[in-house]
Formats: C-alpha cells, sequence, structure tokens
C-alpha cells in the first residue's frame, strides 16, 4: 500500500504575493499528484510566472506554504529544491559553454553522483534530441535546440516535479510533438506543471487545467471531466477572462 | 556545493579570451617596471654601498613594483568583478542557480573565492618576479611576506566591493564603472589623508596597504581589511535574499 502523502508531490496553501498594494496572486492551492499534468492557463499578467517562482523558491510568498515531497520549501530551501526542475520563460543558458560543459555543471549543482554522471549526461542528451550537439557552443545553437537544452537542465536530476514556463515557444511545429512527447514520458515518473497559451497543447498533453486570472484561480478541472461536459476549452477561457 | 561554483567561475573566466589578455597585460606592465626599478638600482648601488643601514634591493625594488601592483589591481578587478553577478542577471542565469539546491551563501563565496583564485594568481607571478632577483644577491623574505599578504587582502577587498556592486545592477558595464569609482574614491581619500591627518585615513585602503608595502604587518590594519570583505559579502548576500523576498 502507498500513502497518500507520497502521492502528494506538491502542495500549497493559500499562496498569496503582493508586490506593494498590488496582488498578483491570491490563494493560490493546489495539490498535485505524482504523473499528474497540470495545464496553468491565464492571460498575461494573469500572476502564471509569479506563482512558478513561488514555487521553485525564486520569490518568497507573502502568506502561505509550499511543501514539495512533504518539505517544506521555506524551512528547508536545499533539501525541497533537490527534488524540482524549473525551466523559466527565459532558458537560463551560459552561452559561452558548450551543451556537454552546461549539462555537466547543471548536474553538479543538482548533486548527480559522480559514478552515474555519464550515464545522466548521455540519457538526457537522448531524451532532449541534443546527442549530436555535445560540442556545440549553446551562442550557436538555433533557438529550438537552445529551448531543449532548457529542458534538458530542468529534467536531468530526475526531479519529483517538473516545472515548465512555456515550454513550446519559439519552435517549430515538429519540436513541438516532440516536447510534447517529452512531456507525456515525463510525466510517467514525476509531476509537470506547464504554463502556455497554446490550448490545443493543453489538451493533447494534460491531466488537469486550471486558469488564472488576476491573480486567483477561477477554473480547475481535470481534462477527463471537461470532455465528458463536451466544453470547448478555448470558449471556456474567453468567457472566465474577459471581465 | 562552494567547489562547483568555484570551479564554474574559473571555467567562466578561464573560456573567455579577457582573462588571458589581462594576465599577458599585466605580467607586461609589471616586469616592464621591473626592469626600470632594476635598473636604477643598479645605477644607485655603488652609493647605496658607502651608506650606513642603507636600504637593501627588496626595498629598493620590490616595494614599489608591489605598490604599483595594488592601483593596477584597483583598475582591472572592477572589469573582473562585474560580471560575477550582473551578467548572470541579464542573462537570467541567476535563476537556474537559485533554483538549484545551492545556498545564497555558496552562491556569493563561490563568486568571490573563483575570483580571488585568479586574482591569486596574477599575485603569485609578481612574487615569481621577485624570486627572480635571488639569483643575482639576498631577498628579505620577511617584507616579500608582509608585501604578498597586503596585496592579497587588498586585492580581496576591491573584489568583495565589486561582487556587491554586481548584485545591485544587470548592466556588467555599470557594475564596472560604479566599483572603479567607488574605489578611485577611496584612494582619493588616501591622499586627503596623507594632508590632513586625522581619523579619515582609517577608512582609506591604501593607506593601510601601505604599512604592508613598508614591511609592518599590522593587526588593525588586518582586522580593517578582514571587516571590509565581511560587510561586503554579507551585503551581497542580503541584497540576493532581498530580492526573493521583494521580488
Amino acid at each position: 500500500m502507498v500513502e497518500v502523502t507520497k502521492l502528494i508531490t506538491l502542495s500549497t496553501q493559500n499562496l498569496c504575493r503582493n508586490f506593494g498594494n498590488h496582488t498578483a496572486v491570491h490563494n493560490f492551492n493546489l495539490q498535485l499528484r505524482r504523473g499528474e499534468v497540470l495545464g496553468l492557463l491565464g492571460p498575461n499578467g494573469a500572476g502564471k510566472s509569479t506563482t512558478m517562482r513561488m514555487l521553485t523558491g525564486n520569490l518568497a510568498p507573502t502568506s502561505g506554504s509550499i511543501e514539495i515531497c512533504g518539505i517544506d520549501l521555506l524551512d528547508k530551501p536545499l533539501e525541497a529544491k533537490a527534488h524540482l526542475g524549473f525551466l523559466p520563460e527565459v532558458s537560463p543558458l551560459y552561452f559561452d559553454m558548450t551543451v556537454d560543459e552546461y549539462l555537466l555543471l547543471v548536474a553538479r549543482l543538482h548533486r548527480v553522483e559522480k559514478q552515474s554522471m555519464q550515464e545522466v549526461m548521455k540519457s538526457v542528451k537522448q531524451r532532449c534530441g541534443l546527442s549530436d550537439q555535445s560540442q556545440n557552443l549553446i551562442g550557436t545553437l538555433s533557438k529550438g535546440f537552445q529551448q531543449r537544452l532548457g529542458i534538458a537542465q530542468a529534467i536531468i536530476h530526475n526531479p519529483d516535479v517538473i516545472i515548465l514556463d512555456e515550454p513550446t515557444v519559439g519552435l517549430d511545429p515538429n519540436q513541438i510533438l516532440e516536447i510534447r512527447q517529452l512531456i507525456k514520458e515525463l510525466s510517467a515518473t514525476s509531476s509537470v506543471i506547464l504554463s502556455t497559451h497554446i490550448l490545443p497543447e493543453v489538451e493533447n498533453v494534460c491531466d488537469r487545467v486550471q486558469i488564472m486570472h488576476q491573480g486567483t484561480v477561477v477554473f480547475d478541472q481535470t481534462m477527463a471531466e471537461l470532455r465528458q461536459q463536451d466544453t470547448n476549452l478555448g470558449n471556456l477561457f474567453t468567457q472566465l477572462t474577459q471581465s | 556545493m562552494l567547489v562547483t561554483i568555484i570551479r564554474k567561475e574559473l571555467n567562466m573566466l578561464f573560456i573567455s579570451p579577457l582573462a588571458w589578455i589581462m594576465l599577458a597585460l599585466i605580467q607586461l606592465v609589471f616586469a616592464g617596471f621591473f626592469l626600470v626599478r632594476l635598473d636604477a638600482f643598479l645605477e644607485i648601488q655603488s652609493q647605496l654601498l658607502q651608506m650606513i643601514n642603507s636600504p637593501g634591493v627588496t626595498e629598493t625594488i620590490l616595494s614599489p613594483v608591489f605598490a604599483l601592483a595594488a592601483i593596477v589591481l584597483l583598475m582591472i578587478t572592477p572589469v573582473l568583478s562585474m560580471r560575477l553577478l550582473a551578467e548572470e542577471r541579464r542573462n537570467r542565469t541567476l535563476t537556474l542557480l537559485i533554483s538549484s539546491p545551492v545556498s545564497i551563501t555558496d552562491i556569493v563565496l563561490g563568486k568571490f573565492l573563483g575570483l580571488m583564485i585568479f586574482l591569486a594568481i596574477v599575485i603569485m607571478l609578481i612574487v615569481a618576479l621577485s624570486i627572480s632577483l635571488r639569483t643575482g644577491g639576498v631577498l628579505d623574505w620577511g617584507l616579500i611576506l608582509s608585501n604578498t599578504l597586503g596585496l592579497f587582502l587588498v586585492t580581496a577587498c576591491f573584489s568583495a566591493l565589486g561582487l556587491y556592486v554586481s548584485s545591485l545592477t544587470a548592466q556588467p558595464g555599470i557594475a564596472a564603472v560604479v566599483s572603479l569609482g567607488v574605489l578611485l574614491g577611496l584612494w582619493m581619500i588616501d591622499l586627503v589623508a596623507s594632508e590632513t591627518g586625522g581619523w579619515i585615513h582609517y577608512i582609506s585602503l591604501l593607506k593601510h596597504f601601505r604599512y604592508f608595502n613598508q614591511g609592518l604587518i599590522d593587526t588593525f590594519s588586518v582586522a580593517y581589511f578582514i571587516l571590509f570583505i565581511v560587510t561586503f559579502l554579507v551585503l551581497t548576500i542580503r541584497r540576493l535574499d532581498g530580492e526573493r523576498l521583494h521580488g
């Protein structure tokens, strides 16, 4: 029998964030199960990126708590962050490094064991289609490859929670399909949070949808429920966020 | 984790041509100045011999070289320290470090120590230059030691200040200009202090270095340097932490 707490990889309680008088995120509650892919939708400025920055420890919440695999992110940031992989809006790449140098650095930062280093690097490059780029400078890679490297950076240590902020921006249609496939593969072992503006993408890969508007979650349902009700996500989105 | 950050910083330094050009140019300047001093020494050597208690070779040649080194390092440290945090912020790579299981203290200390290792290489090259004099005479090792220690500490102060300034902005250029400005300001204080005396000379970094330059290891100066370094490192850590808290 598996304990319920082990199934929940990420849980937040009444997460709030104010910037001065402006409330960016208000009462964000989330229980994410292992293997679940959550699509976070919302118009620009709805608070998606702020939420993601809080979940990854880049921004401290004004109030509320975040637990990753049962570890409080604010109390024990280092232990909690070890279970976390994050791809921000702009991929955090060092353009002067080669792909291998960069992945080695990221693996070290995430405390990948020395013995398994070669194996981990090889497998992550294979998963993200970077095997032929090992010795290339990151600055000379095309946007698509840079984006893949950004994803590789987030998944290299097999984290339990993977947070991807608009991972398919700037990719061609083939690459988008590959990335979606990759996200599905990742969901076998981890939970994934995905923010995006592309609605078909959500319908394709996500198990659950949350729509944010003006800092609050205005909609939270599983894809299965949505299909059952035969609701069109596009209409729903417009309805909820145009007020 | 500290080691990972240090290795990364050194790696980043040495894959850019900046570090290599810097090392070459610095060495050229020091070697040139060293030769000029050596030449001057050889010219006045016969007169020195007639004096009682005359200054030795270390004092006449090496002390000025180390004094010049302090000024040169004051100029170049801002160029090396500017990119430490400002560039990470501009390229949005700071997010990578902060999302990793690495504490902010480790990030700041790692960056500081990485830069110090590079600057220690520069200082070691000067020491090597000094040791080359041994082929022609006897050296005053105590004076060399106090000069090396002083130069190392004063450079650590420059780096700590540069690192803090770099944490304030997302533009490496601005970071360089501001920290150079502040360091030059501290140098100006030194010039003022030597004229008026009083309390103001306690603040001047180069004033404290001058004691080391004369072969005097003063605990007050050592304490001041260490206090200066710790203050700016703590300020940097607080600054990065504050960014997480205040956005």
